[in-house]
């Protein structure tokens, strides 16, 4: 029997989901669900992104107004949507192969901006839609069918990358820590500017297999004992970091909010008019 | 009030796209068309529009379709580099079937080309770009007041047939400035999307009713929740991997366009009546080959022009009645000869000539008359 939660927030005719089993994905979009049940806002008020990939997939199963773009390009139509529609409460879902390599630009973008909307990034550290290949947050050595002498690569933090390029709120969750994860969401969504929440989600199927992580409640147990919060890892050193999932809020300003500032435009250019 | 005022092609189509309802425009600084998005900038917030100059030519387009996928008449505007980079996000807008209008004024190519020379070389692009099979439709001014009358029947088109409509300026129209009339209180047709009444079909954003050939529109971001996806879907909005929704939704992208191309199709003809040559142009080049059918009428010559202002769907039936009544066709197009292989394809019991230029140069009336003159 499905729970309250998934009967209202999922469209359960389009389940089940077609993540491959043991995926972080389906505990991720959970938690979104419930951030938004938490924060009390209407369904109809929520208007969903997202672009190509696993994680993009969510679109189509999370019963808000949802649309289900192009690869990379979730955030640029979401700042067309938040644009025409403020009063909407914008959401993308993103995978970290779509919002960091081809999506790069349109993310530091919208983070320098600071448009109102809310990205929340399934990062898999792979790229599972086309079967495991490496990502820019496939960390340097691990495997991927793209790199099958080991990935040369340097991981992007991409968390550290949206603070680093503007955006207003930004935190990193896990698919393990779902308690904390679900109220960095709803900081996320609350917050007015641009909100970015990493959260590290486990793909047994690709990485974990390739990368010899063990199966998914082995991945999960990883995230489990080796999570720090913000607080402990900025105790530490690099090398004591190495290997460590962070928790916690990374960055949060009052920075101007991009479709407000521009409504202040067009009022105060329509003033000057009359 | 009537204004008579000195206008650029640029500016010329902000204000018609305006006058059409326009109030969001994104766009990336590019020659030669910047000037229609420095237009929008100072324009739009004075009607209470929103204008967003985007990290790239592909956040541009992305972002006005997700402005008109909430119930906002939206546009860009680009030039040859900018139209490759946009056509992914076309492809979405057609198979999503969300309208909006891109403006491509086009510059001498391919690559970087001659940026600030002009060309038509981006017709057949207009129609192909995007990859797959999709309708499309193009729209090519010759004037400034073409500028403003055409963008707002673009915009009209776009939101009747739910597609995106490209408007195929070029150099030359782009930066002409000419004098035009524009009349403040002057009702023109403005067609808003339709909106679905039939409450039993609500909830399916891509159900057709009998007799209509686009889906009616229930907006994102009201009462019901919709999802809107790039992947082939069934009436319901959702992704389907059966080949029936397949082959159905792909023929009807194309019918809803191929159905009504007599609504759509819209062309100029003149001096054709007694033509033995008629020459085949469209946009800028169109204002060399009037002056070049002139001077030739003026020695006596039978020539008469037949301009397609649609470029796509192409005046087909027009220009085959018309071909069955002379001897000759020329066509005077700025590339390496795109439309020509249209009318290749069209017209089978005339002569057909062509003049063409790819060095970035204005092709002149002199050539048109030489070619006219090889032809015969």
């Amino acid at each position: 029997m499905a729970s309250e939660l998934i009967l209202k927030y999922m469209r359960e005719e389009h389940l089940p989901h077609i993540w491959c089993p043991g995926c972080g994905h389906g505990i991720l979009m959970r938690d979104v669900a419930q951030a938004v049940k938490n924060l009390g806002i209407d369904q109809e008020k929520v208007c969903l992104v997202s672009g190509i990939g696993c994680a993009s997939r969510a679109a189509g199963y999370m019963d808000f107004q949802t649309m289900h773009t192009t690869h990379g390009r979730a955030i640029a139509f979401a700042t067309g949507v938040k644009m025409a529609r403020p009063d909407l409460e914008v959401i993308v879902i993103a995978g970290d192969g779509d919002c960091a390599a081809i999506g790069g630009n349109h993310l530091i973008h919208a983070a320098r901006r600071n448009i109102g909307i809310t990205v929340i990034v399934f990062n898999n550290d792979i790229y599972g839609m086309t079967g495991g290949q490496y990502s820019p947050t496939t960390p340097t050595g691990e495997l991927g069918t793209t790199a099958p002498y080991g990935n040369i690569d340097r991981p992007f933090d991409i968390a550290i990358l949206a603070a680093g390029a503007g955006a207003s709120y930004v935190a990193k969750g896990t698919a393990y820590h779902a308690q904390q994860t679900i109220k960095l969401i709803e900081n996320g969504i609350k917050h007015k500017g641009f909100s970015l929440i990493d959260c590290a989600g486990v793909c047994p199927t690709y990485y974990g297999r390739k990368n010899k992580k063990g199966g998914a409640v082995d991945m999960m147990k990883y995230q489990r004992d080796n999570t720090i919060t913000v607080e402990q890892a900025a105790k530490m050193t690099r090398e004591e970091k190495a290997g460590k999932l962070i928790l916690g809020k990374i960055a949060e300003n009052d920075f101007p909010e991009f479709s407000s500032e521009y409504q202040k435009i067009i009022d105060r250019v329509r003033k000057e008019e009359r | 009030m009537k204004n008579k005022v000195l206008m650029q092609g640029n500016e010329a189509c902000v204000e018609g796209a305006i006058k059409a309802g326009m109030r969001f425009f994104a766009g990336y600084p590019i020659t030669p068309s910047t000037e229609i998005a420095e237009r929008s900038a100072v324009r739009l917030p004075q009607v209470g529009g929103k204008f967003i100059q985007m990290e790239d030519e592909i956040a541009s387009m992305a972002a006005i379709i997700g402005a008109s996928a909430v119930g906002t008449k939206t546009m860009t505007a680009t030039s040859g580099p900018g139209f490759s980079l946009k056509q992914e996000n076309i492809g979405y807008a057609c198979i999503t079937e969300i309208p909006c209008v891109i403006v491509d004024v086009q510059r001498s190519g391919p690559s970087t080309g001659l940026p600030t020379s002009p060309s038509q070389g981006d017709v057949m692009q207009a129609r192909w770009g995007t990859h797959g099979d999709h309708s499309i439709i193009a729209i090519s001014p010759s004037s400034v007041s073409e500028c403003y009358n055409l963008i707002i029947r673009a915009f009209n088109l776009a939101e009747k047939y739910r597609t995106p409509v490209i408007f195929l300026m070029d150099e030359i129209v782009g930066h002409l400035r000419e004098g035009i009339e524009i009349d403040d209180e002057q009702e023109v047709e403005i067609i808003e999307r339709k909106m679905k009444v039939r409450p039993d079909v609500l909830h399916l954003p891509y159900h057709v009713n009998e007799g209509e050939d686009v889906p009616r529109f229930h907006l994102t971001g009201y009462d019901i929740r919709y999802n809107i996806t790039g992947l082939v879907h069934a009436e319901d909005g959702f992704p389907s991997n059966s080949n029936e929704v397949a082959h159905n939704l792909v023929t009807r992208l194309m019918k809803k366009i191929e159905n009504n191309v007599d609504d759509i199709v819209e062309f100029e003809q003149k001096y054709c009546d007694d033509a033995e040559t008629v020459i085949v142009c469209y946009g800028g080049t169109a204002r060399s080959v009037m002056s070049a059918v002139e001077e030739l009428r003026a020695k006596g010559e039978k020539v008469g022009y037949f301009r397609p202002i649609t470029v796509w769907p192409f005046p087909e039936k027009q220009l085959k009645a018309l071909s069955s009544k002379v001897k000759n066709i020329v066509v005077a197009e700025h590339n390496y000869g795109q439309i020509l292989l249209e009318v290749q394809r069209i017209v089978k019991d005339c002569k057909i000539g062509f003049v063409g230029k790819v060095d970035g140069t204005v092709i002149t009336p002199a050539e048109i008359i030489k070619a006219v003159e090889e032809v015969k």
